[in-house]
């Protein structure tokens, strides 16, 4: 029977009494407070994947251009020419909740780390953000609090914010979502990994000093949150963007010499996840002493040392030779950097605290033996398809329906939140924020990088396979619009509490549809992150998985844009309009009428439409393309219209046996919307036909309005710079209390 | 002719403004530390943007006291060739080389977007290649680029063609709207009575390749080629 510790202090560590004696199992003996705080962190959900690792099994995580899977910092992805990307992207959804500026702030400064850490210099950023409605001036504060964090992080330390996305729904207002991508650039061959590699090797901090910050973050993002969330706001970190900056430049300048053997950040669970994971994945130990680790505040004890989540440190493995050459490398930058202990041979790690060793745990048992849990899940109940949406009445003012999609702060123009951000230091950056995605040139090369996140959490609510495979799906087809083929997969899974059998059976089956649908198209997770407990005195988000897709542009003078490039072009839509509402934009828009199946996905049918527009790029036919997601076609026609010069209209004719609010309004799948110069057309029907993709020409781009008939009605027409204000204002609108000081 | 790109801890586009000297522009080009004391031997200086020192006092206010800025003040007192963007701006405003000072933004956020300036004066070694009243497309990022001085100030430097670029709208009209960050006299670009050293807000070390959207930043570039015989 072990005893050492009650009830009362496992739950605070949550930990389970089953955990607890599995840990006195493993290292022969009851633990003592400090021994259980490490495991508490390392064991947490967060930390060890506990709940999620059984499902996450099903992802594809191989593929030719894979040099590096999930399991490290970061994935690590070939690009050719002697080049790799080092992407992935991490949720910081709960401290964002309790103090917004700083919680988002962090995320962006420890996914930085991520990459960092292994060689890669950052050269982009992009957020997928969700909020609760902004009528509300608590999600208002919230919103502007993350923006301003990102902002200020992002900006300071130089790495532009090039893309993201950001969603409205109550679900989020009490549990608001902030994952953040970073992608690096690395040459292949000096790519570095969190490795101790051998004994009497020196273990070296650098960086900011330990506060008593963020102590417990990681086992904080592995609770629901109830009424006393507020009380856990020094639970979340206080970030120094400056400090990354010089860290960045002096871990690079230490790894382009090659004076250290590994290195891994200091995140979630800080010194103590560091100085196990890095031995544990060598086979070694390590022994350090907590009197040496630079402290900013006094009288700190061992517990607080070793889970303090301060930010801007790293971990350093050297050989005993490089390291007054590291030491001196960080001081031309101002960064203590301080031997605190080396690696030994026995596999486990022993702290030394006072003279006493207060620590002596195996590595292996904290890092790889956490009990992986097959948690009881129920298959969610999916409404039959097509069913919402044929009941509601049809709209008498189509014009009415369009403009209020349009002020839809979901659809609206988020230019109020990326030109906060800096967007184009680094002089990289090809394609504004705006579009689908983003892209950027790399230097010295023909080839372009484009990345987007995608993800739909009122589609995954009503279907979550179904959600999983449109949030590849759409990422894919945004990478297709600009002209490029997907290479690369990071995700986010943000869902409620694994213990509820409803959310696990969300989560399996968001998972297996994502899975399917990366398989499909041939593209490998590397990595990523689960963000479980998002719920808030009892309420869960919506299952919403986040996918952070990066593609390859062969040539980089071949990008597309979403804009209309003139007058008197062809438009012509590839795929095929269905009857579909299900957790559409539009259905919202009528009455909030929630229910209903989202639409279909044919991952065939995607991916060949995909092809299509892909080969028509390559033939330089395509002048602009865009796909029609939440708000359905009207909106994505109208969006090529805001991005032309002098907002260039169109007049488009569809003449199907549909309904016409589902042509205009339906979010249905693997639909783009491309323009070409008039004597074009008929090549890319021909490029479509061969693939079997239903292709029409449905209008031509010009005038100053945007004009759809639908059977020979005229449905809807508005003049474009009317509609284009109303997109624009939308979100500003919210926020325009603020106004000059003078 | 040799430029030299300081940097300070927290600059962080200097590696932007070697690249557009160096390799937009084919000229030698070099990084110069601030902990030293030696612009070795170069033409022109550039101080870049960034967050020099985290900016946490006040833009530029921690930079002007690095070891290097005492022989920037004095190549800059014997007429060298001074170029301050964005946090140069800033750092060149904190050592008073340049009159004024800047406030945040008038909407209280920070900025990052394509701008319209016009060219005030061309007959400066930073804008020889431009002709008043010429509207160039560079983009700015900053959150504290709405300057300001006292009366007496703002008209000297007016009186002595001081103001090198205002913020304009696309036809060259000086509208409050375009006047994107409230600064005095709708200011983004100022030298020095002398006329050597000047500081711009707008980046043009970001608009010199058209891959990225504009090329309109040469015309800085170019003109500063200009200045060696």
């Amino acid at each position: 029977m072990n005893t050492l510790h009650d009830d009362a202090v496992l739950a605070r560590h949550n930990l389970t009494r089953g955990e607890y004696d599995l840990i006195a199992k493993l290292i022969g003996r009851e633990p003592n407070l400090t021994e259980l705080g490490i495991f508490s962190a390392m064991w947490s959900e967060h930390c060890s994947y506990k709940s999620s690792k059984v499902f996450l099994k099903d992802l594809p995580t191989k593929a030719p251009n894979v040099v590096q899977g999930p399991g490290e910092n970061a994935g690590i992805i070939d690009i050719g020419e002697g080049r790799v990307i080092v992407f992935k992207i991490e949720s910081h959804n709960h401290p964002s909740y309790i103090e917004p500026f700083q919680g988002a702030a962090t995320g962006v400064g420890g996914i930085l780390r991520d990459i960092f850490t292994m060689g890669a210099r950052p050269v982009a950023l992009m957020d997928s953000l969700r909020f609760g409605p902004l009528d509300n001036p608590k999600n208002r504060s919230i919103m502007e609090g993350v923006v301003s964090g990102i902002s200020s992080y992002g900006n300071s330390i130089g790495v532009p914010t090039v893309g993201g996305e950001v969603y409205f729904d109550e679900c989020y207002s009490l549990n608001p979502l902030v994952n953040v991508f970073c992608l690096g650039l690395a040459e292949k061959d000096k790519i570095f990994y969190a490795k101790t590699e051998a004994p009497g090797n020196a273990i070296l901090y650098v960086g900011a000093k330990t506060g008593r910050d963020g102590i417990h973050g990681a086992s904080m993002a592995s609770q629901e949150f109830g009424e006393d969330t507020e009380a856990k706001r020094p639970n979340v970190q206080v970030g120094d963007p400056f400090k990354e900056k010089l860290l960045v430049e002096a871990c690079l300048e230490v790894m382009e010499r090659r004076i250290i053997v590994g290195i891994q950040d200091m995140g979630a669970a800080g010194l103590t996840c560091s100085t196990t994971e890095m031995p544990a994945k060598s086979g070694n130990g390590v022994e350090i002493d907590l009197d040496l680790v630079p402290q900013r505040e006094k009288g700190m004890t061992p517990y607080e040392i070793l889970l303090s989540e301060s930010q801007e440190r790293m971990l350093i493995a050297a050989r005993p030779d490089q390291v007054a050459a590291v030491k001196e490398a960080f001081a031309k930058w101002d960064l203590d950097a301080v031997e605190i202990g080396k690696v030994t041979d026995g596999g486990r790690l022993t702290c030394r605290f006072h003279g006493k060793i207060i620590v002596d745990v195996p590595v292996s048992a904290v890092v790889d033996l956490c009990p992986a849990y097959n948690r009881p899940w129920k298959e969610p109940e999916i409404p039959a398809r097509r069913r919402s949406g044929a009941t509601i009445p049809l709209p008498k003012d189509s014009n009415d329906i369009l403009r209020r999609l349009l002020s839809s702060p979901t659809i609206a123009n988020k230019e109020w939140v990326y030109r906060q951000y800096d967007h184009m230091v680094q002089t990289n950056t090809a394609l504004l924020p705006g579009a689908g995605a983003a892209v950027l040139r790399i230097r010295g090369s023909k080839k372009g990088l484009a990345m987007t996140l995608d993800g739909n959490g009122r589609y995954a609510a009503l279907d979550p396979r179904t959600g999983g495979k449109a949030a590849v799906a759409e990422a894919c087809r945004n990478l297709a619009c600009v002209g490029a083929r997907p290479i690369g997969v990071t995700n986010c899974l943000n869902f409620g509490n694994p213990e509820k059998p409803e959310v696990m059976g969300q989560f399996k089956a968001a998972v297996e549809g994502l899975s399917q649908a990366c398989k499909a198209f041939g593209i490998a997770v590397t990595g990523g992150n689960v963000s479980f407990y998002n719920e808030t005195e009892g309420i869960a988000i919506d299952p919403t998985p986040v996918l952070g897709i990066v593609g390859l542009l062969e040539d980089i003078d071949r990008v597309v844009t979403p804009g209309f490039k003139a007058s008197g072009d062809t438009v012509i839509l590839l795929g095929e309009n269905t009857e579909e509402f299900g957790g559409s934009e539009y259905l919202e828009a009528v009455g909030s009428i929630s229910g209903g199946a989202p639409p279909e996905v044919d991952l065939d049918r995607e991916i060949a439409v995909q092809e299509t527009l892909l080969e028509a790029i390559s033939e330089g036919l395509v002048r602009s393309a865009n796909d029609p997601s939440e708000g359905g076609l009207a909106v994505c026609a109208a969006e090529c219209a805001f991005h032309s010069p002098g907002k260039i209209g169109f007049e488009l004719d569809f003449s199907e046996d549909l309904r016409p609010d589902a042509i205009l309004f339906g979010e249905s799948q693997s639909r783009i919307l491309l323009t070409v110069r008039p004597e074009n057309a008929a090549r890319v029907l021909e490029i479509a036909a061969k693939r079997e993709v239903p292709a029409k020409v449905v209008g031509t781009t010009g005038g100053a309005a945007l004009k759809i008939r639908v059977g020979g009605k005229l449905l809807v027409d508005l003049p474009a710079a009317e509609a284009n204000r109303l997109w624009m204002d939308s979100i500003p609108k919210y926020f325009a209390a603020t106004k000059s000081p003078s | 002719m040799k430029f030299g790109v300081v940097v300070f801890p927290g600059s962080n586009c200097d590696a932007d403004a070697y690249h557009a000297f160096k390799d937009a522009l084919g000229q030698p080009t070099t990084y110069l530390w601030h902990k030293d004391h030696d612009l070795r031997g170069v033409d022109c200086v550039i101080l870049p943007g960034g967050f020099s020192y985290g900016d946490y006092l006040r833009s530029g206010a921690i930079a002007r006291f690095s070891p290097l800025m005492r022989e920037v003040r004095e190549f800059a007192g014997k007429g060298g060739l001074v170029l301050g963007i964005c946090n140069g701006f800033q750092v060149l405003l904190e050592l008073n080389l340049l009159p004024g000072a800047m406030l945040r933004n008038k909407r209280l956020k920070f900025l990052c977007q394509y701008v319209t300036i016009r060219v005030e004066n061309d007959k400066t070694p930073f804008t020889r290649k431009g002709t008043k009243g010429r509207v160039l497309r560079i983009p700015i990022a900053h959150f504290d680029g709405n300057w300001y001085a006292p009366l007496e100030t703002v008209k000297e430097v007016e009186g002595n063609g001081q103001v090198v670029f205002r913020y304009c709208d696309s036809e060259g009209r000086l509208t409050e709207e375009s006047n994107i960050n409230g600064s005095l006299n709708a200011v983004a670009g100022l030298m020095n009575k002398e006329g050597n050293v000047m500081g711009m807000m707008p980046h043009p070390e970001r608009a010199v390749e058209s891959i990225l959207g504009s090329e309109d930043g040469l015309v800085v570039l170019h003109s500063l080629l200009e200045n060696i015989s």
